[in-house]
């Protein structure tokens, strides 16, 4: 025992060892973290925060920022866990708002009809190059899986939000570029896209720039994973279940060994 | 040796019974465990939540004027709603019922006698009938008339002639208000 | 030594019609069942093949239902994953479950392969059995490199592009290979479908060699922590029930740690990049693999020209299939090889950090680290195993399994000789 119980903890000093080395020796910025409701074992999303992130994404981001793979179901009772809370009504209303495009017709022409529950969220353009063409050359991207494709994850995207300054003395920023605390280089293509008040809170929240980020970074990690609460729920069953049938089969193979020993 | 690998799974009295008592639970929890794991692999091939979105479709039925007919697409399959003229359900409710080969009154196919909704596959051999365009083969019977092997429905759905067995099915559908139907 | 409960099986009417037809329920008890003998000292480093085993069936079963509902199309792959783990009915568990097993399958396969060297398991009588085993790695890393692909996110291709660019540095018939891998001018539509029917098709093909791995090892058991041949009856045990429990006891706490990823921290293995649709016209600032191909990979880039460096990256693997002659000593078990220990120690840490050299860029200390770890990986094998043979005084061997007191030990020598005679 005691020789498994040191080659266990030899094991893992090893593995400890390799990994902590940070893997990008430049960025040794440490990112600001306000605290999620939705990290560690029990975490959950907050009903609350992610319905004012919806309306920060609808409101401000989605100007630019398309947010594909998610459809507007997804927000109430047929998403996972019932999504963000809205309900059936609600979320045949948020889609019926947009006209997306459908078709072709008889004509064999393409046509506008208003959203229903089962279409994607509608992007703010046709494609990449339409994006580009709007935005200096920049692509925006998808959001839809933002929080998880990038080292960092929610406190990464918040820094982004919240990281804008005025650039140091000596540095030369590019043309229509902005300095960012946070940002790989420190110079973004996005211009800063919150500012106090910059929506209003149908729940009368105090629209911060740090509260607005907070939400949108919720809403977007739930986009990332909507099934996150899902996934803990069972998890925490399962990894009960098999730590009782591990001490069963434990007492199991005591009882079947004890003539051996 | 032998004598020590039986007695360690042969059970003996009171001693020999909470150990099987013990093996028992073990495997049974190990059971149950396996079950509860299969469970989400065998849900997975049940319609997935795109799939399911798509189960029922809401129709605004207020621009069909009378006398159109619309095709729409549900689950895959194309779905007719004809809004009857009061000559069309006339007709279909003085045909007489003992003379049709899936006896059917008109009154039972539908909810509101101006409104037809069936399922657009032919029951023969699973075409798609033509009728649904004012300049489409309606058939003798003024309903729908299927090119592939001549079977021809009345203004009810009902098949009059032709090898098809059975009706045009008629789908759940429900009226949500005046101008909208929900189908499935 | 049948058991009173399996002669009461046997002698059930169905089941001896069935056994009269096909032998199956005999087959199975003495292949794994109370009539196979094993030592009755293996601990439990010894779990982690029969851990291998598992994790492979739930590789398969989860791939299978994964299969189910991805499109293996340059356009489409992508947006099928998300699919899966979005709409599909527990998508998001069986994505998790194959992202996570390929891990777990390498850790429990690499325990498996450090136990095969500490114990000499690879030694007579075994040769055989450990090459076997050499060739499921092996097929194991093209399973895996080819899977990584299927998402077609940003390191799928890349990663897929520097890989089988390799293959370029092959003289005169390099860059024609390099076109019949991709199916085109780079990696793209072509390579991703044969990558998609070759993933499908090579886990069968390792179940295959597993069969033959179990034969081979049936032929003449285990071997066991003392390194020293079963004597008689009184040295095994049969491996039902003990090994079954002791097995599934194993696996069970296995599991719990797996499941503690997969729910837990299901994307701790990964990297964020691979969550941004492949792009072949934007390389990601870092190509990394997976943490299980890392040491490989600081081999490749240790070595400053392109041939010589993929020649050492195979060679690394294909060093394996000599070590039963590369390692000299007539002792198995490190358990009695005082100076094998140390150099075991220093093989492991060595491991290590090629595998933390392989996830860094190969600039400033980390190259150092790289060459000196990469030289002293093949400094191991080709000089220290065959000199440590020779000149290592071994402590005495014990007896057998069952006498392990030293008071009968005899000469290590001796004992040796005598077990290559049987």
């Amino acid at each position: 025992m005691r020789k498994l119980a040191l080659t266990l903890a030899a094991s893992a000093a090893l593995v400890a060892l390799s990994l902590a080395a940070p893997v990008r020796a430049e960025d040794e910025i440490k990112l600001p973290s306000p605290g999620w409701s939705f990290k560690g074992p029990f975490g959950t999303y907050d009903r609350a925060a992610l319905q004012r992130g919806f309306q920060v994404y609808k409101e401000v981001c989605s100007a630019c920022h398309s947010l594909n793979y998610v459809h507007y179901r997804d927000l109430g009772p047929a998403g996972p866990d019932g999504g963000i809370g809205f309900s059936e009504e609600e979320v045949k209303a948020i889609a019926a708002g947009v006209q997306v495009t459908d078709g072709p017709n008889d004509n064999g022409d393409m046509f506008e009809r208003p959203g229903r529950p089962y279409d994607k969220f509608k992007a703010p353009f046709a494609n990449a190059n339409a994006a580009r063409a709007s935005n200096n050359g920049a692509l925006p991207p998808d959001l839809s899986l933002i929080v998880k494709a990038r080292e960092g994850f929610e406190d990464y995207v918040y820094g982004i939000l919240t990281g804008f300054a005025d650039p140091p003395a000596d540095m030369k920023m590019m043309d229509g570029m902005n300095y960012n605390k946070y940002f790989p280089g420190h110079q973004i293509a996005m211009p800063p896209p919150l500012t106090d008040d910059r929506v209003t809170y149908a729940d009368g929240t105090k629209a911060t720039v740090a509260q607005e980020a907070h939400d949108v970074v919720t809403f977007l990690s739930w986009a990332s994973e909507p099934t996150l609460e899902m996934r803990k729920r069972i998890g925490m069953k399962s990894m009960i279940f098999l730590l009782v049938l591990s001490g069963l089969l434990y007492a199991v193979k005591r009882k079947v060994w004890r003539d051996v020993h | 040796m032998a004598n020590t690998a039986q007695s360690a799974t042969a059970g003996h009295g009171a001693e020999g019974s909470r150990r099987d008592f013990l093996y028992l639970t073990a495997g049974a929890f190990g059971a149950v465990g396996a079950a509860l794991t299969l469970w989400p692999f065998i849900d997975s091939m049940n319609p997935a939540a795109d799939t399911l979105a798509l189960s029922t479709i809401e129709v605004d039925i207020s621009p069909i004027a009378e006398g159109q007919r619309i095709t729409v697409s549900w689950r895959g399959q194309p779905v007719f709603i004809d809004h009857r003229t009061a000559a069309q359900i006339k007709e279909a409710r003085e045909v007489n019922i003992d003379e049709l080969r899936d006896p059917q009154s008109d009154q039972s196919r539908v909810q509101k006698p101006e409104w037809l909704i069936l399922v657009g596959i032919c029951t023969h051999l699973g075409c798609v009938p033509l009728g649904q365009k004012a300049t489409d083969p309606k058939g003798d019977f003024g309903g729908w008339f299927c090119p592939c092997h001549g079977s021809q429905y009345d203004t009810s759905g009902r098949i009059r002639r032709g090898p098809a067995p059975r009706n045009l099915p008629v789908p759940a559908y429900t009226f949500l208000n005046d101008k909208t139907v929900r189908i499935g | 030594m049948a058991t009173s409960s399996s002669s009461k099986f046997f002698s059930h009417p169905v089941v001896k019609w069935i056994e009269y037809r096909l032998p199956i329920f005999s087959f199975v008890d003495h292949s794994l069942g109370s009539q196979y003998p094993a030592p009755k000292n293996l601990s439990y480093w010894w779990n982690f093949g029969s851990l291998a085993g598992a994790m492979l069936s739930i590789m398969i079963l989860s791939g299978i239902f994964l299969a189910m509902n991805y499109t293996p199309h340059a356009a489409m792959a992508f947006d099928s994953v998300e699919r899966i783990m979005r709409d599909v009915n527990y998508g998001w568990l069986m994505r998790y479950i194959h992202m996570n097993g390929g891990s777990f399958f390498f850790i429990a396969v690499y325990i498996h392969l450090l136990r095969g060297f500490y114990y000499g398991s690879y030694k007579y009588p075994r040769e055989v059995l450990w090459w076997l085993g050499v060739i499921i790695l092996l097929l194991m890393m093209a399973t895996a490199f080819m899977g990584y692909v299927l998402p077609w996110g940003q390191m799928s291709f890349w990663g897929a592009t520097v890989i089988t660019n390799l293959f370029s540095a092959i003289p005169l018939v390099g860059d024609s290979i390099v076109t019949l891998l991709w199916g085109g001018f780079a990696v793209d539509n072509p390579t991703l479908n044969r990558f998609f029917s070759l993933h499908y098709l090579l886990p069968f093909v390792i179940v295959g060699v597993v069969v033959a791995h179990i034969w081979a090892l049936h032929i003449h058991g285990s071997n066991n922590p003392l390194g020293i041949d079963t004597k008689g009856p009184q040295d095994k045990i049969p491996f039902h029930p003990y090994y079954t429990v002791k097995d599934a006891f194993g696996l069970a706490v296995f599991l719990l740690i797996y499941a503690g990823f997969v729910f837990f921290a299901p994307n701790f293995f990964g990297e964020p990049d691979n969550y941004i649709q492949a792009n072949p016209l934007s390389t990601p600032p870092h190509i990394v693999p997976e943490w299980y191909f890392l040491p490989y990979y600081a081999i490749l880039r240790s070595i400053p020209d392109k041939l010589l460096g993929v020649i050492a990256m195979f060679s690394s693997i294909l060093i394996l299939f000599v070590l039963p002659w590369l390692d000299t000593s007539r002792v198995r078990s490190g358990r009695f090889r005082p100076v094998f220990r140390w150099f075991f120690a220093l093989f492991v840490l060595d491991a290590f950090a090629l595998g933390a050299v392989g996830a860094h860029p190969p600039e400033g200390w980390w190259l150092v680290v790289g060459r000196v770890a990469t030289f002293w990986y093949f400094f191991h094998f080709i000089i220290i195993m065959p000199l440590l043979g020779w000149f290592e005084r071994p402590l005495p061997l014990p007896a057998s399994i069952s006498e392990p007191v030293l008071g009968g030990a005899r000469p290590a020598g001796a004992a040796v000789r005598s077990m290559e005679k049987n």
